[in-house]
């Protein structure tokens, strides 16, 4: 698309070679978590707690020890006592200590000989439960005599009189805020609410661990970063974080849900009691739901101002969000989120970080973007209906562009939000005519993207080929991307460039695959690592030219003279270089450590057809459409493939997927059966344009995909429903019964 | 768990009679590996009918009905064009069972014992006025399917009674049936509410009508009422709008987490109406 002065003529990027991990995953030969076995494996399996709210009085294993084959059974007695601040929430998510807080909580552990005796196991055991008063409800757990959650829980920043459920406390904002709705031609406010949604990655969480009595361990795991996990578990065990080696294995699917511990500090405490044999957890969907981490819940206060041509001239939000029994609700991102892609003088932003007795609320892509989202994009298009103002056209006159300071403080460099809105402007889907009962919903998303701490080396095999070493688990495609950078860096074949996903021992530390950060992060560190191998072949060949190193350049794959000034010589192929490695200085390898920066924003736009049956409330998506700034798509399937993915997902969380508690505090709903995640009928093609408006701070030009395509799914759909149907619906899902209960009374839904 | 495998029904009673504890029958097995697998039950002895001869056979009989082996997957009545062409309301019930893995499998009768209000092939066996065949150690007895279910998950079979077949009286002109059900994804799902409609005409008439609800009560319900409505009348909109409100009057339904009471009694109407239009153009012949 858009050609600008870092465009390059490239070899490589922009091609779409098959990954090169595909053939193992379509044959099965792939290893996931649960793949991986020892000899001398024991199996775990986990206890959980059957009430939302209880004290545990006394847990009595007798009974399942003196079953044949249970070799191990831990409670909370078998973890440090002296555990604060972060790693004592951890611990407490991980194998509940006096109170179990939620339906599904971890109280005890058992390592047998095999699944089926590990189980028996747990049926033996007698917890005996007093069952205490819960809350599950956001806005409920925000009441001054709500069921307190935990005891103490705010933080700081919590004002005075806030439920005691309140953890923390934001507010921010700029400029003049009466005087941004007193210029405005009409004010508008409206209440929104999402419910819990899960990631719903297809792989169950699973795990083998094999720890010794000195300390010493192992692990393998389905993970989006195997740093964290040796982190958070040596924080929660007492270990040296260097004695326990983690390997990550293949891993279907993650979405941010599988960057924190559920299973693996059990696996090690079973293994260290049952004498260091390894011990494998493999969760069940059931537990995944119960026990993981889904996103947050949310209550939303919106206020926007506009004038009649279509400004904005002042927005305020107030977010409440439940985060689960030890807060952690990504109300502080969903706050940066919510006017992000506006120019607007005067905004404010008040948010809570809410307990409730739910799951611990982990990442799910662009946490808390995709509810601010709703909140504020729905608004926005009823102020446009009501002024009768095109929606894309009032995004266009307000839209953030370069030096724009964002709603929430950085000022922003290059972005394609004003291209990526005039893309789906001008795509065939925007003019499409409607038929009866159908509607069409626009709506824009905003995710900041992240860098975070990156360790890569890369080495120069004896042939020529290259072996890229990355901690970076690669969930959509980060091997292919990174291969490609590899590529066009060195100037070799695609074939020729393998990477791999390296323990822990081999690299410095790697935050995990989050923050849409892999193909950023990893390629970007890299192409710095691979250029220190290029400079020093160029020194090897200035050494056997007899010429200074400046003289000699890269490119193609050869090391050339610089100029005729340098010299007649013919140009040396990286396999000669290569091939003389042993005769010139030993090994050429390259490493780049650092905190990666320069994160490129991204800006997306999506519109939704929907039809409504005015008879059963029932909402069939009919065309959709993405539109995202990828900066630049190095491979454009493994982009489209996660804008496509992104919008799946926010139109399973738009429609119809919810955690849905009964009155006991219990989740109903923990299967996939129930919990209603899109079926590939449920969904029409989704169509894609990658919009290319080169982050200036990469060498390559990327920004981070991955998220930013779950933001605008929820508004759009809500547009859309309300286009359809002349009814507002302001509450997540927009399932059969809340839009037939719309339809039939004008209830929103809150 | 003892797993049994007979080779006659005879010895499936037998079994069944001198068995300690819980037992349970394994046809496609869809409904019962799952609930072993997730610990909802587990069975003392597990009797496997599908090496009994005949058990996965469709046949035609001399009065011109067909009766259906127990272990008949989903897939061969699909694939059965002649029967598919006369009950295409009970056939399309069958298929609208879980995916096509579990079509391969799944069968009517352990639809039928599984015992769900929701369950998809059961209303249209109902409104065919199908009977399923129940050996015992006394012999065997025919019954109508509307006589074995008796609340969710429970059924009125007692020790050593076993469906060997479901039977299906002989289709005649000018008949037709239908069944829907109302999901909120489109597939891969439970019924929130269902319904089956059976329907002969005269003279493009309703002569005779059975109307089965599903979802909305303890088990799955034959709407007389509802059927009655019908009963002279051609089916104009009129008649659709008393009949979808009889309909929605007779059901009885909870709240849960597929659905609320409001919202099933409502939907249960409006896809009745759309199943009694669907087998009413079946009957006059049109596709």
């Amino acid at each position: 698309m858009a050609k600008d002065d870092i465009t390059k003529s490239f070899k490589f990027i922009g091609t779409r070679p098959n990954r090169p991990d595909g053939f193992e995953k379509v044959t099965g030969r792939a290893k996931y978590g649960a793949d991986i076995s020892a000899v001398g494996m024991l199996h775990g399996a986990v206890l959980r707690s059957p009430y939302a709210h209880a004290r545990i009085k006394s847990i009595n294993f007798e009974k399942a020890a003196k079953l044949d084959g249970v070799k191990a059974i831990i409670t909370r007695d078998d973890f440090p006592k002296d555990r604060e601040g972060e790693p004592l929430k951890l611990l407490e998510n991980t194998i509940a200590g006096e109170i179990a807080y939620y339906d599904g909580h971890a109280i005890a552990a058992v390592a047998a000989t095999s699944v089926f005796t590990a189980k028996e196991a747990l049926k033996e055991i007698e917890v005996e439960y007093e069952v205490l008063p819960h809350v599950i409800d956001v806005d409920e757990a925000m009441k001054p005599d709500a069921p307190i959650v935990r005891k103490n829980a705010g933080d700081f920043s919590v004002p005075e009189g806030s439920s005691p459920n309140v953890a923390s406390y934001i507010e921010f904002g700029r400029g003049d805020i009466t005087n941004g709705f007193d210029k405005a031609d009409i004010v508008k406010s409206g209440l929104f609410k999402t419910e819990a949604a899960h990631q719903g990655y297809i792989e169950p969480h699973a795990c083998m661990a094999q720890l010794d009595h000195n300390g010493q361990g192992e692990m393998w795991v389905c993970t989006q970063g195997h740093w964290y996990i040796r982190q958070m578990c040596s924080e929660v065990l007492d270990l040296e974080a260097s004695k326990l080696c983690v390997t990550p294995s293949e891993i279907g699917g993650g979405f941010g849900g599988k960057t924190t511990i559920f299973i693996e500090p059990l696996a090690l405490a079973l293994s260290k009691k049952s004498g260091g044999r390894p011990v494998k957890i493999v969760m069940s969907r059931s537990e995944v739901l119960r026990a993981t981490g889904p996103t947050a819940s949310a209550s939303m206060d919106v206020k926007i101002g506009m004038t009649k041509d279509g400004y904005l001239t002042a927005g305020c939000v107030e977010f409440r969000m439940q985060g689960g029994a030890f807060g952690g609700s990504p109300v502080s991102e969903a706050l940066q989120c919510a006017f992000a892609s506006y120019n607007m003088e005067a905004v404010h932003h008040i948010g809570f970080d809410v307990l409730a007795n739910r799951p611990r609320a982990a990442a799910y892509r662009a946490p808390g973007s995709p509810m601010a989202a709703f909140a504020v994009e729905s608004l926005i298009d009823e102020m446009c209906t009501d002024l009768d103002l095109d929606p894309i056209d009032v995004r266009l006159m307000n839209a953030v562009a370069e030096g724009s300071k964002s709603s929430y403080g950085p000022k922003f460099k290059k972005i394609g939000l004003i291209e990526t809105l005039e893309a789906t402007k001008e795509h065939p889907n925007y003019s499409i005519e409607l038929g009866a009962n159908q509607g069409r919903g626009v709506a824009a998303g905003y995710w900041m993207n992240h860098g975070g701490e990156t360790s890569v080396s890369v080495s120069l095999a004896e042939d020529g080929s290259v072996n890229v070493s990355v901690g970076t688990p690669d969930i959509g495609g980060s091997r292919a991307s990174i291969a490609l950078m590899t590529a066009e860096t060195y100037g070799i074949p695609y074939d020729s460039v393998r990477v791999n996903i390296l323990e822990t021992g081999a690299l410095g530390f790697n935050e995990p695959t989050h923050g849409s950060r892999a193909t950023l992060a990893s390629g970007k560190a890299v192409y710095e690592a691979a250029n220190q191998t290029i400079a020093e072949m160029c020194r090897r060949v200035a050494k056997k030219w007899q010429i200074d190193p400046d003289a000699v350049y890269w490119e193609n794959g050869y090391a050339k003279p610089a100029g005729p000034n340098a010299g007649d010589f013919t140009p040396i192929s990286i396999k000669q270089i290569a091939s003389e490695m042993d005769q010139t200085g030993g090994p050429i390898a390259g490493h780049h450590e650092s905190s990666i920066r320069g994160v490129g924003h991204s800006f997306g736009v999506h519109i939704a057809d929907v039809e409504v049956d005015p008879e059963t409330g029932r909402v069939t998506v009919l065309r959709y459409l993405v539109a995202q700034d990828a900066g630049r798509a190095v491979h454009p399937s493994y982009v489209e493939g996660q804008f496509q993915g992104g919008a799946v997902q926010g139109i399973g969380w738009a429609l119809n997927e919810e955690y849905v508690y009964g009155e006991d505090g219990c989740l109903q709903n923990a299967a996939f059966l129930d919990y209603r995640i899109p079926v590939a009928s449920d969904l029409p093609n989704i169509d894609t344009i990658i919009v290319e408006v080169p982050n200036p701070d990469h060498p390559f030009g990327v920004r981070g995909v991955g998220e930013t395509g779950i933001a605008p799914p929820l508004p759009a759909l809500a547009n859309a429903v309300a286009a359809a149907t002349k009814v507002r619906l302001r509450s997540l899902p927009m399932s059969p019964t809340k839009v037939l209960k719309a339809l039939k009374t004008g209830n929103d839904g809150c | 768990m003892q797993y049994h495998t007979p080779s006659s029904f005879s010895e499936a009673v037998t079994i069944s009679n001198s068995a300690d504890g819980l037992v349970k029958y394994l046809a496609g097995g869809t409904d019962v590996l799952v609930q072993l697998k997730i610990g909802n039950n587990s069975p003392d002895h597990l009797i496997d009918i599908k090496k009994i001869p005949g058990v996965k056979e469709i046949a035609l009989r001399e009065d011109g009905g067909w009766t259906i082996g127990a272990a008949v997957s989903g897939v061969q009545l699909t694939n059965h064009k002649k029967l598919s062409r006369e009950w295409p309301g009970l056939v399309e019930g069958m298929e609208l069972v879980g995916s096509a893995q579990i079509q391969s499998r799944a069968t009517l009768v352990g639809n039928l014992c599984n015992g769900s209000p929701a369950a998809d092939s059961v209303p249209g066996m109902i409104a065919a006025g199908a009977t399923v065949s129940v050996v015992s150690s006394s012999g065997t007895t025919e019954v109508l399917v509307e006589d074995i279910p008796v609340g969710p998950g429970l059924t009125n079979l007692g020790t050593g009674e076993i469906i060997t077949a479901v039977n299906l009286p002989k289709r005649n002109k000018h008949e037709g049936d239908a069944y829907l059900r109302f999901i909120p994804r489109t597939e891969m799902d439970i019924a929130v509410v269902g319904c089956a409609v059976n329907l002969s005409l005269e003279n493009e008439v309703i002569r005779s009508a059975k109307v089965v609800l599903g979802a909305v009560g303890p088990k799955v319900e034959v709407a007389t009422p509802a059927a009655e409505c019908l009963l002279g009348e051609n089916l104009d909109e009129n008649i659709l709008s008393i009949f979808s409100d009889k309909c929605s009057e007779l059901a009885k339904p909870i709240s849960d987490k597929r659905g609320s009471e409001e919202f099933r009694k409502e939907v249960i109407g409006v896809i009745a109406k759309r199943a009694a239009k669907k087998a009413y153009d079946r009957a006059l012949g049109n596709k």
